[in-house]
């Protein structure tokens, strides 16, 4: 049994090496109840996996599609280069991911499990193999878990292209004319969670949805994962309760004490001002600052650094990762880079630059199948806004010490095919 | 017979489908514009089916439409 207002809660009894189903039941005790959709609605578990959407509601829409077969899909793919949580979490406990998923499993009537993780990510797939091994020995039948391996890609993780993967070996997007949508897999319907929302579930289903309200705020209550970056002493994976001060989280990591801004929720988050530190770590709080707590990702830019070059770096790097499938994500998001790139060169027209990127951000807005390019937009905007007074000074041709500088804060992976960003 | 007289429609795009042919934008340049790589920007405002003009033109978008990736959804128009 965990304290009520005990952490961590998913990173509980962690010890380097993921825990065995012995250890795992020692740790955590037996399943409490039976599955129910009442104890998830009653805890008001959110998603971990970037749009913050309720479990119960998913749970609910899923379980109520006619079906012979229906699908839990846990994913673990993490396309963000930035967070490290999922492979954190099932390197630590990757029974309670499994433990949550066979509970959403009950609870929505699915016979199969297919747990998904990047092919680049051979640690991960041995500890979940290993586990589902580790399962399968001590019932003496098949389960119904299995283990798929996409390709690393961003847009992979996304849930539509996900289940295009598991459905068609296509990990593209779906168009999704109306919302809620059912994705499926053959006539399979799927319910897809993220692995960290899993081992919440797992959670739940031992000690309660009371138990799992005690930390946190009323509408966004639990704990959840934060992978922290940049100018942090110590870059971690840290479990924290929601609604504890930004301050607080980053002295944790030992970041920087005097930053210029975070970027919050991931590459398709958003900056927050270093004035705004203050606030709670959730969605509620976060909201009019537009921003969010996304995927979980925090980003620390020093005063050293420079928010524009980060901006596009990370851009670029997206624009890359397109499916190419819209033609607005395809060729608006290399638009966007090059506009970034304009103002930091300092040339001539990098007043024209930052107009165009206004324009362009709302030309973008909305225009694809999933929300790659929104994200984007995000990001840009908020850059737009909070190093406003530093696009000024790149527009006037001051020199930014940072932008030449080779050292910078988001590791963004090196672009596997530059010479053909834009695609035809 | 034919004419609907009540409710409205709206223009759907699938952006998948998707690949900026522009035929669209020639025949239905009122509902439809292109953006600055050609690919259409819908209005997406709702047209009532009395204006016999605009569901003409739209209805040639769709047939016109060389990857089928625009349709026609009926909405309920509140007054």
């Amino acid at each position: 049994m965990i304290g009520a207002d005990q952490l961590p809660r998913v990173l509980h009894g962690a010890t380097g090496r993921p825990l065995t189903l012995a250890q795992h039941d020692e740790v955590f005790g037996p399943l409490g109840h039976a599955p129910s959709l009442d104890e998830l609605r009653d805890s008001g578990l959110t998603g971990h996996g970037g749009a913050g959407f309720a479990t119960w509601r998913k749970a609910q829409l899923i379980g109520d599609q006619r079906g012979h077969t229906k699908f839990v899909v846990v994913n673990a793919m993490e396309g963000e280069p930035a967070a490290h949580k999922d492979r954190t979490l099932i390197g630590a406990n990757p029974h309670l991911v499994l433990d949550g998923a066979e509970y959403l499993a009950g609870v929505v009537g699915a016979s199969r499990i297919a747990v998904c993780v990047s092919r680049d990510n051979p640690g991960t797939i041995n500890h979940l193999q290993h586990a589902i091994h580790e399962r399968e020995r001590r019932t003496r039948r098949a389960t119904s878990l299995e283990l798929h391996t996409p390709p690393w890609r961003y847009v992979a993780g996304e849930e539509s292209a996900l289940v295009h993967w598991l459905d068609d070996n296509e990990s593209l997007p779906q168009y999704r004319p109306r919302r809620p949508h059912v994705l499926r897999i053959g006539h399979a319907p799927a319910l897809v969670d993220n692995a960290e929302t899993c081992a919440h579930v797992g959670l739940i289903a031992r000690f309660g949805a009371s138990w799992f309200r005690s930390l946190g705020t009323e509408t966004s209550p639990g704990s959840a994962l934060v992978s922290i970056s940049g100018a942090v002493s110590r870059p971690c994976v840290l479990e924290v309760a929601f609604a504890t001060p930004l301050r607080t989280i980053l002295a944790r990591a030992g970041a920087d004490r005097d930053p210029w801004a975070v970027l919050l929720g991931g590459y398709g988050g958003a900056w927050l001002d270093a004035r705004h530190l203050d606030t709670p770590y959730d969605n509620d709080a976060l909201a009019p600052l537009g921003s969010s707590v996304g995927a979980g990702v925090i980003i620390v830019l020093p005063k050293s650094g420079c928010g524009v070059v980060e901006t596009q770096r990370i851009t670029r790097w997206m624009a890359n990762e397109s499916a190419r499938q819209c033609g607005p994500c395809a060729f608006g998001l290399p638009a966007l880079a090059d506009d970034l790139a304009r103002l930091t060169s300092n040339g001539r027209d990098a007043a024209a630059a930052r107009a165009r990127l206004v324009d362009r951000c709302s030309a973008i807005e909305g225009r694809g199948a999933c929300r790659h390019p929104d994200g984007v937009v995000r990001l840009v905007r908020s850059a737009l806004e909070v190093f406003a007074e530093h696009i000024e000074d790149h527009v006037r041709g001051r020199y930014c010490a940072a932008s030449h500088s080779s050292h910078h804060v988001a590791a963004v992976p090196s672009l596997e095919r530059e010479a053909e960003l834009v695609w035809e | 017979m034919g004419v609907r007289r009540t409710g409205g429609f709206v223009l759907a795009l699938n952006p998948v489908l998707c690949d900026g042919f522009g035929h669209c934008a020639e025949l239905a340049p009122d509902l439809v514009h292109l953006d600055e790589w050609g690919y259409p920007v819908l209005t997406g405002e709702p047209v009532p089916f009395s204006n016999l003009a605009a569901r003409e033109s739209t209805r040639y978008a769709v047939r016109g439409c060389p990857r089928q990736a625009l349709r026609i959804e009926r909405v309920n128009l509140s007054q």
